[in-house]
């Protein structure tokens, strides 16, 4: 439907003024604008205006946090199948709306050829991590041969609330690349998007809205990196640190050390030439789990 | 009737301890450029050695030996040979084992039947383990590429076990090592530098640098090295991951603990307290994984209590080398002093203090086996790892509760969950947010199994295929 309609700046023949949406944050299942009531332009690779993002603050980025905390135990409580069915349904939604999808990475990139393999690569990712839900416990968990007569068995957990910096350049396929693998574990997150390509993030938001993710496990965060990040590498109730899209090397510093006083996990930036198209391996979901290993006598 | 224990002590002639030692490094004892560190025993506060303090040059010396070592030799060895090396190795622990065991009651205060039936066994089981991945490195699903240097520093409550979990999987990786040991427990990673010399293994594929907290930083913050690994406390812990902050060295943190030992209504009681007193007195209570938090059911916590005291009473304080003895010595000075300040704290805020009748010696460091009831959340010895021979006892009512409070923690480590119902147990155990769970059994450990902590109690694990991990790059 609206992915049928094409913008109004390039319809040539408008009979109508199209109805533009209003980009906001997503918190909790819900979409409010930024509490500090600020927003920041966001333009196209062209440099044409496009919308008026929200302006998250520190209050947002608490909020975000409360809401990812609220949601892990459901969350991490669901079964491994359950979380599987319901990142393919978000596949299935992404798929349904490829069109508008496609439209909004290329305006965001200005690249229209690479947008829809982008696109097309963003929904396969899901789907290859939907499938992760029920098997990544079978590949790095273990039943551990100790010597005596102990049941030894080690299973990867979630850790359990994630910050990530998404990607700066690949504004829907980096921002699946780092959201999928934290969330498929049982993790919640709160994810700030891209600085300058924030658009299509919000627009997922949709489609995570609709794809029965319960509220808060994906909490998306929109404006400068530098302003909400510190906030979340030092809040003490985040578990992990994903600084994926962090192009200043002195901040990612920064954040890192603000990140230990709670010896957060961190996952360090990903070079700026770094290819997101290329097939992921498991590291990101590890990253993001914790090894338990239970011991119990063996006996008659 | 009660019988009494004739004296059973185990000798000392079994061990040479020098008067002084240097450095390890590039295969050799060599002087240290800095200070002298006494290393004491702490149950007669004897001095046994001297020891070197490691410097910035011999910090410098000992990565440059570590990294030629890497480049030359090791790294670029069959996965195959190095396993040989390290299977040697394994084979010296065990034939120098009682030497080793009474090393190191003598510079730790541990008693001489946990060095030489825990410790020393799991040392040369630890090598056994981790030399049989060294060519088979291509299953573990890790990557196959060592990383380098590894400076790994560590505690000096299980000397040199911890000194065996760092190596074994290090050298096994194809990694070379520089290893601080604690600045009061040096004496068995110089011997285990001796061991390394039997074995014939090249020279700076295990460098040992003593010294004290200062040598330490040096060590972790040298630019030249590419893993770090520790085991210590999680301030400690804390001031590493900052130092590593924008640098590309990966680390592997091993760290407090303030575990909850949960017994339920149902529990077998008399297995419960034996786990209890394991839990809490074993290593007199110098463990990260301690069972230092009992929670309890209300309903059982009266019986539970007496039977638990009635056990402590019959607990034997003393002697460490004397075959008899439960509980040992206290490492030293300084840790007594914090277990007697924490301990004060507990009487302070109300908590009712009860301490198992024994006599302790006049000399040395000793702190007899103590439990604090009527604890509450908010008591510091509910928050604070004491790290000694002291437990706090908190009731619950229901399953629910007593997750909550086991949780109510910034650590991790580990828990421990007593009671007869499988359920209940399979059903708590998911909910411990803990990386180390044993039900019905505690302080257990053994080398194919990971070990290792949630939140604040550090990250990474060691033990088990997963402890390759931390030494390999994709």
């Amino acid at each position: 439907m609206i992915a049928e309609e094409p913008p109004a700046e390039t319809a040539e023949h408008a009979a109508r003024l199209a109805i533009r949406k209003t980009y906001k944050l997503f918190i909790g299942g819900a979409f409010p604008r930024s509490e500090s009531g600020r927003s920041y332009p966001v333009r196209s690779a062209s440099g044409d205006f496009m919308a008026n993002a929200a302006l998250a603050s520190r209050k947002d980025a608490r909020d975000a946090v409360r809401a990812a905390r609220s949601a892990f135990a459901k969350w991490s409580g669901a079964t491994a199948y359950n979380r599987g069915q319901i990142l393919y349904r978000i596949a299935e939604m992404l798929e349904g709306r490829r069109a508008q999808f496609i439209d909004e990475v290329a305006a965001a990139s200005g690249d229209g050829v690479s947008a829809a393999s982008e696109v097309d690569a963003a929904i396969d990712r899901w789907v290859w991590y939907a499938g992760w839900s029920d098997k990544i416990a079978q590949v790095h968990g273990a039943a551990n041969p100790v010597a005596g007569p102990y049941f030894n068995l080690s299973t990867p957990e979630p850790t359990g609330v994630v910050a990530i910096v998404a990607p700066a350049e690949s504004s829907l396929l980096g921002l699946v690349s780092v959201v999928a693998p934290a969330i498929v574990p049982g993790n919640t997150v709160v994810v700030v998007a891209s600085e300058e390509r924030p658009l299509p993030a919000v627009t997922l938001t949709e489609v995570l809205a609709t794809s029965d993710l319960p509220g808060g496990v994906v909490n998306l965060l929109t404006g400068r990196v530098a302003e909400i990040a510190p906030w979340l590498a030092s809040h003490m109730d985040v578990d992990a640190l994903d600084l994926a899209g962090v192009r200043d090397a002195g901040l990612a510093t920064d954040l890192e050390i603000a990140a230990a006083e709670n010896l957060k996990r961190v996952l360090r930036p990903v070079p700026a030439s770094s290819d997101w198209a290329a097939d992921p391996d498991v590291q990101r979901m590890l990253t993001f789990m914790e090894m338990k290993t239970a011991w119990h006598p063996k006996g008659i | 009737m009660a019988f009494e224990y004739a004296p059973a002590p185990e000798s000392r002639s079994v061990v040479d301890i020098r008067a002084s030692y240097g450095l390890f490094i590039g295969g050799e004892f060599v002087d240290g450029s800095g200070g002298r560190i006494k290393t004491v025993n702490p149950a007669t506060e004897e001095v046994l050695a001297e020891v070197a303090e490691a410097g910035s040059d011999d910090v410098d010396r000992a990565v440059a030996a570590a990294r030629t070592a890497f480049d030359q030799v090791w790294g670029p060895m069959p996965g195959r040979e190095r396993a040989k090396y390290l299977y040697r190795i394994a084979r010296i622990v065990q034939e120098r084992a009682r030497e080793l065991a009474v090393l190191e009651t003598i510079d730790n205060g541990k008693p001489i039947r946990e060095s030489r039936d825990v410790d020393v066994p799991l040392v040369a089981a630890h090598f056994f383990y981790y030399a049989g991945w060294a060519d088979k490195l291509r299953y573990a699903g890790f990557g196959e590429r060592p990383l380098g240097v590894a400076a790994q520093v560590i505690p000096w409550n299980f000397p040199l076990l911890m000194l065996a979990w760092k190596i074994a999987p290090a050298l096994a990786c194809g990694n070379t090592v520089v290893l601080k040991p604690a600045e009061t427990t040096p004496l068995t990673a110089l011997a285990f530098a001796e061991i390394c010399q039997q074995a014939e293994l090249p020279p700076g594929v295990v460098n040992i640098v003593t010294g004290a907290g200062e040598t330490g930083r040096l060590l972790v913050e040298h630019p030249a090295v590419d893993k770090v690994a520790f085991t210590g406390s999680t301030e400690v812990g804390k001031q590493i991951a900052r130092s590593v902050a924008g640098s590309r060295k990966r680390v592997t943190l091993e760290l407090g603990g303030k575990a909850a030992n949960i017994v339920f209504d149902d529990a077998p009681i008399d297995q419960a307290v034996e786990g209890i007193v394991n839990g809490i007195f074993f290593n007199q209570g110098h463990v990260c994984c301690a069972g230092s938090r009992l929670l309890v059911q209300e309903s059982i916590a009266g019986d539970l209590l007496d039977a638990l005291k009635r056990r402590m009473a019959l607990l034997r304080v003393g002697d460490p080398l004397d075959k008899n003895t439960d509980v040992g010595a206290i490492n030293s000075a300084v840790q007594l002093e914090r277990i007697r300040r924490l301990s004060e704290i507990g009487d302070a805020e109300g908590a009712e203090r009860w301490t198992a009748p024994c006599e302790l010696p006049d000399r040395g460091f000793w702190f007899a086996p103590t439990v604090f009831t009527g604890v509450s959340q908010a008591h510091r010895i509910a928050r604070e790892e004491i790290f000694g021979p002291v437990l706090s006892v908190l009731t619950f009512r229901t399953p629910a509760e007593a997750v909550e409070k086991a949780n109510n923690t910034p650590y991790g480590l580990s828990a421990g969950i007593w009671s007869e119902k499988g359920s209940r147990i399979l059903a708590v155990a998911d909910k411990l947010r803990a990386g180390v769970v044993w039900a019905n059994t505690f302080n257990k450990f053994d080398p194919a199994s990971p070990f290792g902590g949630y939140k604040e109690s550090g990250y990474g694990r060691e033990g088990g295929r997963h402890g390759l991990e931390a030494y390999l790059d994709r």
